[in-house]
């Protein structure tokens, strides 16, 4: 009983914590400093535009910028761009850009870069923003310092897309006429961004230093930047406690540390900084299995889930139980979607109804740590808890994924991020068109509903943002009540630093999006 | 002995040779596709994305095709490139090798020098309070996980104590040179060194205990007792000697694995070494990381190995080497 009012109270705790976070305060800035941060794992590469994993967002953000940047409500701000209009058929958006911007290595961005990085590499080389740019029909430059996106039709989502991670600002001179993935350039970035490439010691650290011609008057205000490759989440949370690290990114240290380590001295603690990416955990559903194909199994398993214990116990009450397919944070989402709340008589009676009989149903658990070992032993205990017979199948990053694209699972764990607007990060997991096996990333459950098809569809191309979340309603309801997926958590990655080390996080990106604003107080 | 060393390193290279088939065979059965662990970094791909990266890595070729090919480039020392790091195979060696190097090499010539030293000081006085305590100590070492030795001295001596650097190989951002950054490194081995040599200290002594007593019972050593030789020239001469065989061994062993790395020390101390570039590339199916570190690390075993018998000889004239 102690142990579980200890745990209440420091679940609590938690709570209150990031009631307050520490985001954007308004003190005097000073310049000078170092800062270290973590990374985990090591980035395989820093081209943002040609790998977009985590670490390396969280590195080549400093190095690389879009043409904007977006407030914790995705409201665009300008970065590269100056300003910007739509026309009013919603097809024709106008870029002015800034005036004295320049790449590191002194040679001027210009509306040829934009070009050449929306229409010519990100095109080949970026699968996400190559879909995004099927709907422009072209890109023209009337002047160095213009850019004008002629679209095929409206796409609602288009001025979303413009972040570091979709759409970076990618040097021409460098890159033009070469094989983009081979290019030596790839491993000395080259960007617009507030900070250079320094040197990176692969298997020990990044360094990163300030971009003495940054176009924006005093920014950015810390001399330098050591990314520390520590591979281990304990040894991770000792660099923090020995001072030799000052920031935690998002899922740096294992969840059950995080109360511990924000306990310390001068420790401060925020969950903004993820609601672009809006990251949502679910289990996909195997439906071209039976009786996975039977939607009274699949709301059975869905109110058997205790979600609410996962992320008390699991997560220390971080983050949100998921409602559906959307995160609260992406634009459009719903609350009131159907009742898939834990309740477990009700699953039980669906489960009766059903055609289960006893099947030994496979769950895949995702092999990123501790955290997700155990909370695919307790979507175990509460599946078997309604009577059914599960597997956990253990494998590692490379099988889980070769699993996933030979749909060779009943059930498995994962989660995606979202990318602020359904058509952009959302649609891709529910449409008929994507289900092809081969990808671990695409519709794995193979759900196939016509009518969520064309809804998704007619969805994307309104230009009207009050029409675009009627339709996303109706899509949440009908997907929910199908239940193709088995939605958990809105994930909850708390970023904790230094209390003294100001705007670690400013924008929907976090950490992801650069650290041109943060400053450090000195103590 | 010239002969000798020629015959087994002729023999060698056909074992590289099935090392490398049979390595790049096993590699191939695992589940696991290259192509989609780096479209998963890539973030969401299509199968565009994954065609091209396929090609890219010539996994769109039958399997007997891409071992040739690799076969090919290993028989001219070109250990292939890593399209997941963008960097030469023999680069990403060549750039971990050293901090691995001094990491074994001195948990190695540690836990060899402290094992035989206490083995002996065990074996002189069997049954003592000392031998008791050596022999407690060395299965304390042999028998606790190493991760948890690692985890707690890092615990102990870097968050409690404030002693050593918990992680790492050097400050980083110290910019130090010459003396300094020596002393900045040696701070920073002490703790993974010591934790990967425990283990080891723990075998050799143990077995240099057992090799002595059981040395010491032959009829030669009562012949050097009964001519009245000193204890301390018994204890060196005639039986350390000759109990040293099976530590040499185990020595020559070790010595091979120590180009292979350390992967939980390194893994825990943040120590950027062949481990866990191994570890690493195993993770991401980075087949080609795979093969050359299994390359290097086999060929090294087969060294240390041939090494080891020479020593034999060294050590024990009785043996004589046959090719």
């Amino acid at each position: 009983m102690i142990n579980h009012l200890k745990f209440a109270a420091a679940v609590t705790a938690a709570a209150l914590a990031l009631a307050t976070p520490v985001v954007a305060q308004d003190a005097s800035p000073q310049a000078g400093g170092t800062l270290n941060v973590v990374i985990q794992p090591e980035p395989p590469g820093l081209m943002i535009g040609l790998i977009q994993n985590g670490p390396t967002q969280m590195v080549a953000g400093d190095i690389y910028e879009s043409l904007l940047r977006y407030d914790f409500n995705f409201e665009p701000q300008g970065q590269l761009a100056e300003s910007w209009t739509i026309s009013d058929d919603g097809k024709t958006y106008t870029f002015k850009l800034r005036d004295g911007v320049k790449f590191h290595d002194g040679t001027p961005f210009t509306s040829a870069d934009v070009k050449f990085s929306m229409d010519v590499f990100l095109r080949e080389a970026h699968s996400r923003t190559r879909t995004y740019m099927q709907h422009v029909e072209s890109v023209e430059t009337p002047d160095p310092l213009t850019v004008v996106f002629n679209l095929k039709q409206p796409f609602g989502p288009f001025l979303g897309i413009f972040e570091p991670g979709t759409a970076p600002m990618i040097p021409k001179h460098i890159y033009e006429g070469t094989d983009f993935a081979s290019n030596p350039a790839n491993n000395t970035p080259i960007g617009t961004g507030p900070f250079k490439f320094e040197k990176w010691v692969k298997g020990s650290y990044i360094h990163l230093v300030k971009n003495q011609d940054y176009y924006m008057e005093g920014k950015p205000y810390v001399d330098e930047i050591y990314y520390h490759v520590i591979p281990d989440a304990a040894s991770r949370a000792v660099a923090y406690e020995t001072g030799k690290v000052d920031v935690l990114p998002g899922g740096s240290i294992e969840n059950f540390d995080v109360p511990r380590i924000r306990e310390l001295d001068n420790t401060c603690i925020t969950d903004k900084g993820w609601e672009f990416f809006g990251p949502l955990s679910w289990i996909w559903i195997n439906m071209n299995n039976k009786p996975l194909d039977d939607v009274k199994v699949r709301r059975a398993m869905m109110h058997a889930l205790d979600r609410q214990f996962a992320r008390d116990a699991l997560w220390n009450g971080l983050g949100n139980v998921a409602t559906g397919p959307l995160s609260s944070s992406t634009r459009f989402h719903a609350a009131d979607t159907p009742d898939i709340s834990y309740d477990p008589e009700k699953a039980r009676a669906l489960l009766a109804e059903s055609s289960y009989d006893g099947e030994t149903i496979r769950l895949l658990g995702l092999p990123y740590g501790e955290t997700w070992q155990r909370w695919a032993e307790a979507v175990k205990q509460n599946l078997t808890e309604i009577g059914m017979n599960v597997e956990l199948v253990p494998s590692d990053v490379a099988g889980w994924n070769q699993k996933i694209s030979d749909r060779d699972f009943d059930l498995a764990f994962t989660y995606l991020y979202q990318y602020g607007d359904p058509a952009l990060g959302v649609s891709r997991t529910y449409m008929s068109s994507n289900a092809a096996p081969g990808s671990p990333w695409n519709n794995v459950a193979n759900y196939q509903n016509p009518e969520i098809d064309r809804m998704f569809d007619e969805a994307a191309l309104m230009a009207n943002p009050e029409d675009r979340r009627a339709a996303y309603k109706k899509i949440q309801d009908q997907i929910v009540s199908d239940v193709p997926n088995l939605w958990l958590l809105e994930l909850g990655f708390p970023t904790i630093s230094r209390c003294n080390i100001k705007n670690p996080v400013s924008t929907a990106l976090g950490v992801n999006d650069g650290f041109r604003d943060v400053w450090i107080e000195a103590n | 002995m010239t002969k000798f060393i020629l015959g087994r390193l002729v023999k060698a290279v056909f074992i590289l040779l099935a090392i490398l088939i049979f390595n790049f065979l096993l590699i191939h059965a695992a589940p696991g596709d290259p192509a989609a662990v780096m479209a998963g970094e890539a973030g969401a791909a299509d199968e565009k994305f994954l065609a091209d990266l396929r090609e890219r890595f010539g996994l769109d070729q039958p399997l007997y095709v891409q071992l040739w090919t690799y076969l090919k480039g290993a028989v001219q020392f070109d250990l292939g490139f890593s399209y997941r790091q963008q960097l030469p195979v023999s680069q990403l060696i060549a750039d971990r090798l050293p901090a691995t190097l001094l990491l074994t090499g001195v948990a190695f010539v540690l836990s060899l020098v402290l094992g035989v030293i206490a083995g002996v000081a065990a074996s002189a006085r069997q049954g003592s309070w000392g031998d008791t305590a050596i022999s407690t100590l060395a299965l304390l070492f042999y028998a606790t996980p190493l991760f948890w030795v690692a985890l707690m001295a890092s615990l102990v001596f870097s968050v409690w104590l404030e002693w050593l650097p918990g992680f790492g190989y050097a400050t980083i951002g110290a910019n130090y040179t010459g003396f300094a950054h020596a002393m900045d490194v040696a701070k920073h081995l002490v703790l993974p060194a010591t934790t990967l040599g425990l283990f080891f200290m723990a075998i050799y002594m143990r077995m240099t205990r057992a090799s002595m007593l059981e040395v010491s019972r032959l009829d030669f050593v009562k012949t050097a007792r009964a001519k009245g030789l000193k204890r301390g020239v018994i204890q060196r001469r005639h039986i350390l000697r000759n109990a040293l065989l099976p530590v040499i061994t185990l020595a020559g062993l070790q010595a091979g694995q120590i180009f292979g790395g350390a992967i939980l020390t390194e893994t825990v101390f943040a120590w950027p070494g062949i481990g866990r570039l191994m570890f690493e590339a195993i993770n991401q199916r980075d087949y080609a990381v795979i093969l050359g570190v299994f390359y290097i690390s086999g060929a090294m075993v087969l060294l240390f190995n041939l090494i080891t018998d020479v020593v034999y000889v060294i050590v024990d004239p009785r043996i004589r080497l046959t090719g």
